[in-house]
């Protein structure tokens, strides 16, 4: 595949901070690309040097083709940006926002196509004050578009938004991937970036921890799953060790954690439990995830 | 090209919807004819040279226009722009700084030029002003101390850190200008010590230029403003070019 963005040995620190260490990765065409960490961790900073916003001290970094340090102006014509702190003017109407923007690109989309695409056609006339955070993302996302981008970059898209709001924003990154553009977005979120994302980058104190497929980083954790119920009072418990998915049991008082490997674990431990005919209350099933990933490779919480 | 257009429409839009911005460009020179020429008329003086107080007020009230555009509205909406993040997110597209001043420039000179219009019309309508100067040369003139105002704008831009500060460092600069350098009211009503003081401000140039340009001076006379207004201006420009900041 075709790589889109090439970053190699990126340095850049502010005053006595090494805000990104010797950090190397690729982004390939068509894909969907997350870079998790904490806050503070060194995404904006990578992201924006990317973008063509910020001077690396050191180490290359190619986009489209274009060196952002050098012919940004060239580069601003073919990505799309959504930069986690900016703003358009309070009294700016959403279609006047749309219309201004597109007058800057030589083959912009139809500003009214795009409101209707992205949800916001009742919303042309409202200023930009007056709309919803949802809403001001949404006109941003659709500012990030207006160019017919090739790649598109999107900073903590969805810091701030209520669960609802974020996964309509999860819908439409993965719309725009559908469309053929190139997405690279950053995220303090581990939910969305192993729901979003094709391939994950874990960025911690400015340095690369892990870049996989989020599947492939939690199976390299060799976490067990675990399948958690409750037992009616006075219900007897078979014994479940000799299903091959399972490694042990746990019993505290009626509640059980059943741990295991493989595809199987979950349904294997329900039906045996079902022919022996017990009941089984509150199940649910846990496995690792990125959250766990990310623990395990730095030692830390990801949430704060 | 077409960046430009919409950049300088934009501007001119979103300019006349903010009001405290619009009425002190355009309402407040327009009634300061009314108030000052309902005390003073417009008869002729020797104090002024023969010329009504009305008839000296027209170059005066666009000098203070100019300086109004220049150290309150300029400063506060780059600065605001700044702060609220505008700057960045226009920096993040193919539109060219050049092309940006250019448009913010122009929508400033337009405005200034409707206020200067409004001022005029008034003090013709109601007072029969004298002009005695020629227009294109007048509004030349207007131009090219707009450029030096506004330059000194785009440096307090440069130079706060936010808008709160540009706001205060506009006003402590408009203020005593607008008192002492002819604009607000003519020199020839203040003392002699303060007169000296006037010599040191830049919209003092502003109004001589302007008042010279009314009254059809040559240029030869006028040669002092001229000089000291492109002083301004381009060290302004360098200053305020070399501070500039995005974020």
């Amino acid at each position: 595949m075709q790589p889109v963005i090439q970053v190699e040995n990126l340095q850049k620190s502010y005053g006595s901070l090494q805000a990104v260490q010797d950090v190397s990765f690729e982004v390939y065409a068509g894909e969907i690309f997350g870079m998790v960490g904490p806050n503070g961790a060194g995404k904006t900073t990578t992201i924006e040097i990317i973008e063509g916003l910020r001077k690396a001290d050191s180490g290359r970094v190619q986009v489209l083709g274009l060196d952002p340090a050098q012919e940004g102006g060239r580069l601003f014509e073919r990505v799309g940006i959504q930069l986690q702190q900016s703003g358009i003017h309070p009294r700016l109407k959403v279609i006047e926002a749309l219309e201004l923007f597109a007058s800057f690109y030589q083959h912009p989309v139809k500003p009214g196509d795009l409101l209707e695409r992205l949800g916001l056609a009742d919303k042309s006339k409202s200023p930009f004050s007056k709309l919803s955070g949802g809403q001001k993302q949404r006109l941003f996302i659709a500012l990030a578009l207006i160019s017919q981008p090739e790649l598109v970059f999107f900073d903590e898209l969805t810091t701030g938004l209520d669960p609802q709001a974020r996964r309509s924003m999860w819908e439409l990154v993965q719309e725009v991937r559908r469309d053929g553009c190139t997405v690279f977005l950053t995220t303090h979120f581990m939910e969305e970036a192993e729901r979003l994302c094709d391939r994950v980058l874990i960025l911690d104190h400015g340095s690369l921890v892990a870049l996989d497929t989020p599947e492939a980083l939690v199976s390299a954790l060799g976490v067990e799953k675990r399948l958690v119920f409750t037992l009616p009072e006075e219900a007897e418990l078979p014994s479940l060790l000799d299903l091959p998915a399972i490694s042990r049991v746990e019993r505290n008082g009626s509640r059980v954690i059943v741990y295991g490997q493989g595809n199987r674990f979950a349904s294997s431990v329900v039906s045996a439990l079902e022919d022996a005919g017990v009941e089984l209350l509150d199940l649910r099933t846990e496995q690792a995830n990125l959250e766990d990933v990310f623990l395990r490779l730095t030692g830390k919480e990801m949430r704060e | 090209m077409r960046a430009m257009k919409s950049m300088t429409l934009m501007g001119f839009k979103l300019s006349l919807r903010e009001p405290i911005g619009t009425f002190f460009t355009l309402a407040f020179p327009a009634l300061l004819v009314l108030l000052f020429g309902a005390i003073y008329g417009n008869k002729p003086s020797d104090l002024f040279g023969g010329y009504g107080s009305m008839d000296i007020s027209m170059p005066g009230y666009t000098a203070m226009i100019l300086a109004t555009v220049g150290l309150l509205s300029i400063p506060i909406s780059i600065s605001a722009q700044r702060e609220t993040g505008v700057l960045r997110r226009l920096r993040a597209t193919p539109l060219k700084p050049q092309v940006f001043i250019g448009a913010d420039l122009t929508t400033n000179m337009a405005i200034t030029l409707l206020g200067m219009l409004g001022v005029v019309l008034l003090g013709w309508l109601i007072y029969k002003v004298r002009f005695e100067g020629q227009v294109i040369p007048l509004i030349l003139g207007v131009i090219y101390a707009g450029l030096a105002m506004f330059s000194l704008g785009y440096l307090i831009a440069s130079l706060a850190p936010n808008a709160r500060v540009a706001n205060i460092i506009g006003m402590v600069l408009l203020y005593p200008m607008l008192f002492l350098s002819g604009a607000g009211f003519p020199l020839e009503l203040l003392p002699d010590s303060l007169k000296r003081v006037s010599n040191l401000l830049p919209l003092t140039y502003v109004v001589k230029l302007l008042r010279g340009l009314w009254f059809g001076k040559p240029l030869s006379e006028l040669w002092l403003p001229i000089l000291v207004l492109g002083v301004i201006l381009i060290v302004c420009s360098l200053l305020a070019a070399r501070f500039f900041r995005w974020e």
